[in-house]
């Protein structure tokens, strides 16, 4: 599979009419992983949000691309067949389908019909990216994301993660919740779809996260706009230091969405 | 302008045709007792639902169905319907009403268990049907739909289980109307004597779509003493069709029944599901499903009185509301004075699929009775947008995510019912229904 790049030009975003990402920037490559580090409240959770396409968030201005194709014309299950996921920092839960199900109808909605994937093959994989995660068999027939823990739900993302191999993911605070255990476990697995096709931009508050997956790229984001971008230094620097030196750099009082006027 | 619900039929034509089914006298004098009462009798009145338009007089009333030698003969999807384990079992399928197939196992027979077509009944077996018939579970003269039931009578089922005998096997009757216009008049007798158990279940299938036609159905069920009625449905009668039932059963001391109803009707449908615990320490669980579709227009009341001490009834409802389908959902429990040490539990859910399609839940405690146990919870809610823009957001279409919304919502009711063949066939419905 070749490389896909993920392209983001002068994205704006609105949710109720209020502007929340104001004019942002990115291009993320199959093969790299880029992290978008911020403070609560600057806008993270609405980018992600809006690449995929939640329905309430409104795009006002500029684009995005998968390769050649205009994402923003497509709907959410399109985009997600073109080869982009979202690790939801908030996963729903439905009541009454099985996980098993569900991931079974995601892999087949990506194929054709007559060439649905084999129960026996399905099963194998499941149960192999499953153990990965160390997950227990009994996630296989609960219902999907029903009374899970705050962590058992980040493992189940994962698990959908390694399940539909798509060329570009985006994981929105898939760490937080998390013990250190778990970190590693979920780190192993997003290690292990690192490929030269496969794009990775990966969204946290905490610099934790990044011990264990080195990124490529860090961006920092404020105001719903990327401030700074460096390499896996500037993580540590943050670590370090915090954001306040950043804030000081560039002038901003309050770093969330809407304060800046 | 309101629609005319005097039945085309004179005191004439129904003399004849009870002649015609050969039928004891009573049944004959109470055809035509009913049917003089049905001029004068109002419409039933369901809750919140106006039937004043709906189709009740445009039907034909005696259409025959062509006999068949073996189950081979029907078509496929009919056959289908048959339980697998069933083809060699108890079976009785009425085509146009008329019994085409009839079969109950010589064991059953020796044991003094009868199950037969209502029209052989009342030749054979006349006064026992007579001992039951519309007498203490249902009234001839409760509306004007229940006294044209009678006098209109043209399909049904009487199944009575002696005292002490046991049947494991579910008991099948199938009710396919293959001419559209075939009106549907059909009345089930179960009668279960001390200390015996039965599963009764029922199919009705109907094609033709916009056809007009008329479906007035009762099913009448007497529990005896510690004796136990399990009663499946799966309704599936076409969208021309309205639909007018009564399900309901009176349990005596320690008896107990369990209803399982998947209402898949595509017409106008008002069902009543009632069950009188009349014996201390009587039981009933009554579990619904329905899906509406369309602009159907549907009225589900499910009650459960409770006049015996200690009795427990347990109320499950669960519809999906689809277009522009609506719905009212009563649930109702009744604890009469005296009924002491009585619980009554009921669960209504409603799901809407999108803006246009209408659902009501109305939960009714009534009780009469301070040292009772009783509660309730209903809920009517959208579906939700972010659940659907999370599946989507895994590949699965709009359509298919939908589709698993509803199995979900349905599934803690359709696995909790306690027939395999309804279960199954109840799956097959919805997915039919989603699609
Ligand atoms: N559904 C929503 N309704 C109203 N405001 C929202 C909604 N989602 C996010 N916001 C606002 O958008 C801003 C950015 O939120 P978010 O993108 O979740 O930030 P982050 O993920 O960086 O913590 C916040 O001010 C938040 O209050
Ligand atoms: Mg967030």
């Amino acid at each position: 599979m070749a490389a896909s790049t993920l392209k983001i030009e002068n994205l704006h975003v609105s949710i109720e009419g209020k502007e929340i990402i104001k004019g942002l920037n990115l291009e993320i490559n199959g093969g790299e992983i880029h992290a978008v580090m911020g403070p609560n409240g600057t806008g993270k959770s609405t980018l992600a949000s809006a690449i995929m396409g939640h329905p309430k968030y409104e795009i006002t201005e500029g684009s995005v691309f998968l390769d050649n194709e205009d994402v923003l014309e497509m709907e959410v299950d399109e985009r997600a067949k073109a080869g982009l996921f979202l690790a939801m920092q908030y996963p729903s839960e439905v009541s009454g389908v099985t996980n098993a199900d569900f991931l079974r109808s995601a892999i087949n909605a990506r194929r054709e019909e007559g060439d649905e994937i084999s129960l026996m093959k399905f099963i194998k994989k499941l149960d192999g990216k499953m153990a990965e995660l160390d997950m227990g068999e009994e996630f296989a027939q609960r219902y999907l994301n029903e009374g899970f823990s705050g962590g058992e739900k980040k493992r189940n993302e994962i698990l959908q993660l390694m399940m539909l191999e798509p060329k570009i993911a985006v994981l929105d605070e898939i760490d937080s919740g998390l013990d250190i255990d778990a970190l590693k476990v979920v780190s192993k697995g997003v290690n292990a779809m690192r490929n030269e096709s496969f794009g990775c931009l990966i969204i946290t508050h905490y610099q934790r996260l990044l011990n264990y997956i080195t990124p490529d790229k860090v961006h920092v984001m404020m105001q719903g706009r990327i401030v700074k971008s460096g390499g896996a230094e500037l993580a540590q620097r943050l670590e370090a230091e915090g954001y306040d030196w950043i804030k000081e750099e560039l002038g901003i009082k309050d770093e969330t969405v809407g304060q800046e006027a | 302008m309101s629609v005319d619900t005097k039945i085309a039929f004179d005191q004439e034509y129904i003399k004849a045709y009870s002649e015609k089914r050969q039928e004891p006298k009573w049944m004959a004098a109470l055809r035509l007792k009913a049917l003089e009462k049905s001029e004068n009798l109002p419409m039933p009145k369901p809750d919140k639902t106006k039937i004043d338009k709906w189709n009740f007089t445009s039907f034909k009333h005696d259409v025959a169905g062509e006999a068949i030698s073996s189950l081979e003969d029907l078509p496929e999807d009919v056959r289908d319907l048959v339980a697998k384990d069933q083809e060699s079992g108890n079976l009785l399928v009425h085509r146009n009403s008329t019994p085409v197939f009839s079969q109950l196992s010589n064991e059953l027979k020796e044991q003094g268990v009868i199950f037969t077509d209502i029209q052989t009944a009342l030749q054979n077996h006349g006064d026992l049907v007579e001992k039951y018939f519309m007498k203490d579970v249902m009234k001839v003269d409760e509306n004007r739909l229940t006294a044209v039931h009678a006098a209109l009578l043209n399909s049904g089922t009487f199944l009575y289980v002696p005292r002490n005998v046991e049947i494991e096997v579910p008991i099948q009757a199938l009710y396919w109307q293959e001419d559209p216009e075939a009106g549907l008049f059909n009345h089930v007798i179960i009668v279960a004597e001390d200390n015996s158990s039965v599963t009764y279940v029922e199919n009705f299938l109907s094609y033709g779509h916009d056809v007009e036609s008329v479906a007035n159905i009762i099913a009448e069920v007497h529990v005896g003493q510690n004796a136990r009625v399990t009663f499946g449905s799966v309704d599936n009668l076409a969208k021309g069709v309205t639909t007018y039932v009564n399900r309901r059963a009176n349990v005596a001391r320690d008896g107990k029944v369990d209803w399982a109803l998947a209402q898949m009707n595509d017409g106008n449908t008002v069902s009543t599901n009632t069950t009188h615990l009349i014996g201390d320490g009587s039981y009933a669980d009554s579990k619904t499903v329905t899906i509406g579709r369309g602009s159907q227009s549907q009225n589900f009341t499910n009650q459960i009185f409770h006049h015996g001490q200690n009795s427990e009834g347990v109320l499950l409802v669960h519809g999906v509301q689809k277009d522009s389908a609506s719905a009212i959902f009563n649930g109702v429990t009744k604890i009469e004075h005296g009924a002491k040490k009585s619980n009554g539990e009921q669960t209504q859910r409603v799901l809407m699929m999108n803006e246009k399609a209408r659902g009501d839940a109305n939960p009714i405690l009534l009780i009469d009775e301070d040292d009772v146990m009783a509660g309730h919870a209903a809920s009517v809610g959208k579906v939700d947008p972010v659940q659907l823009y999370y599946l989507q957001s895994r590949g699965i279409s709009r359509q298919e995510a939908e589709r698993l919304i509803i199995h979900g919502f349905l599934a803690p009711v359709i696995n909790e019912l306690p027939i395999e063949g309804v279960r199954k066939r109840a799956v097959e419905v919805t997915e039919g229904k989603v699609n």
